[in-house]
């Protein structure tokens, strides 16, 4: 090689150098998620309501998290606990990394769904799951803002009722940015390999 | 007489007995168990009904002496929306199987009169349309238990 070469040769390396760098930092690359990617569809994690040690929590107390949303009911003996502790396995998976991560359970019954019930209820789960209750209009807004539902329907004894509601798990990377919408019969390896890959990428917390 | 009369009815009572099989006498019941919910949440019991009988039979609920209310409940999901429902009764075919497990069919216990803590049994008498019960244990198990069978 020629003496008087090698400026062009360094400066090709000085721009791919660059473009490398760049790249790196690139975030807007779609992630290669398995489940319904929801980016850019649905609104960041806004709320505010009490958590399951009764304090006053918003969405923003979540950022630098991982978070799974999903709405239930305590008072729910079958698809909540199944749902719940098939999310517990989830987290078992990702070993430490878990930690980065948070189970959101939103009651859509907040009148019998206290934080002290609500506490109870979600550590048999899962350490790392949150019980969020409070007001039925901010718990309302909560689920219209992800098109989720329930009802609540007068049942045929002693003042009891039947709730329905909506099924889906959103996930939420550590930005609060809306990502991947599951069903409760995802297969656990997609709902594992996705949060890897939410856990692996955004702010740091 | 009054021999003769008796020896009548015994044969009747045998009778009857033997044309009219009950339900739970052609039924059995395996992988129970109760998933526990802190406090005095209502849990989901799970059960496995096998009839080796020529009839189909139903199951129409249970009781027991721990829970004060048990209901024979369906969870269904249509439209990305989970919901429960009240069921009368669940055909186990004739030498079929029906399934109580998550996400379908279960006995919804509340009003719990004692603390049941994962480990213990529960004794539930399995009631059928028939009238028949069977009693089956179930054993408790954590909320969080992850149901391998199914
Ligand atoms: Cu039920």
């Amino acid at each position: 090689m020629k003496p008087r070469h090698l400026p062009r040769v360094a400066l090709l390396l000085l721009l791919l150098a660059i473009g490398l760098l760049l790249g790196g930092c690139q975030r807007s690359e779609p992630l290669p998620l398995r489940l319904t990617n929801v980016t850019g569809h649905m609104p960041d994690l806004d709320f505010k309501l009490t958590d399951d040690h009764g304090k006053a929590v918003t969405g923003a107390d979540y950022r630098g998290k991982v978070v799974l949303l999903y709405f239930g009911y305590t008072h729910c003996p079958d698809v909540c606990p199944l749902t719940l502790a098939h999310l517990h396995v989830v987290m078992q998976r990702l070993g430490p990394l878990a930690d980065g991560a948070r189970i959101l359970f939103v009651s859509v019954d907040p009148s019998r769904d206290t934080p002290a019930v609500m506490h109870a209820y979600v550590n048999a789960f899962d350490p790392r799951a949150v019980g969020l209750t409070g007001d039925a209009h901010a718990i309302e807004a909560l689920s219209k803002r992800y098109r989720s539902a329930f009802t609540r329907e007068p049942g045929n004894t002693d003042g009891s009722y039947e709730v329905s509601h909506s099924s889906a798990i959103y996930l939420f990377d550590r930005d609060g940015h809306a990502r991947v919408l599951a069903t409760p019969s995802a297969a656990q390896d997609d709902i594992v390999h996705d949060l890897h890959l939410l856990l692996s990428s955004g702010a740091t917390p | 007489m009054k021999p003769c009369r008796l020896s009548f009815l015994l044969a009747g009572l045998l009778l009857a007995g033997g044309v009219h099989a009950t339900a739970a006498d052609h039924v059995h019941a395996s992988h129970a168990w109760i998933r526990v919910l802190p406090g005095d949440l209502p849990a989901g019991a799970y059960v496995t009904l096998q009839n080796d009988g020529d009839q189909p039979v139903a199951l129409s609920g249970a009781s027991s002496t721990v829970y004060a209310e048990v209901m024979l409940h369906h969870s269904s999901s249509e439209g990305g929306m989970s919901r429960m429902t009240m069921v009368d009764a669940l055909p186990v075919p004739a030498h079929g199987t029906a399934l109580l497990a998550p996400a379908g069919y279960h006995l919804m216990l509340m009003k719990a009169s004692a603390l049941v803590k994962p480990g213990d049994t529960v004794k539930l008498t399995l009631e059928f349309t028939d009238g028949s019960t069977l009693a089956t244990d179930f054993i408790a198990r954590p909320a969080n238990a992850v149901d391998e069978n199914h």
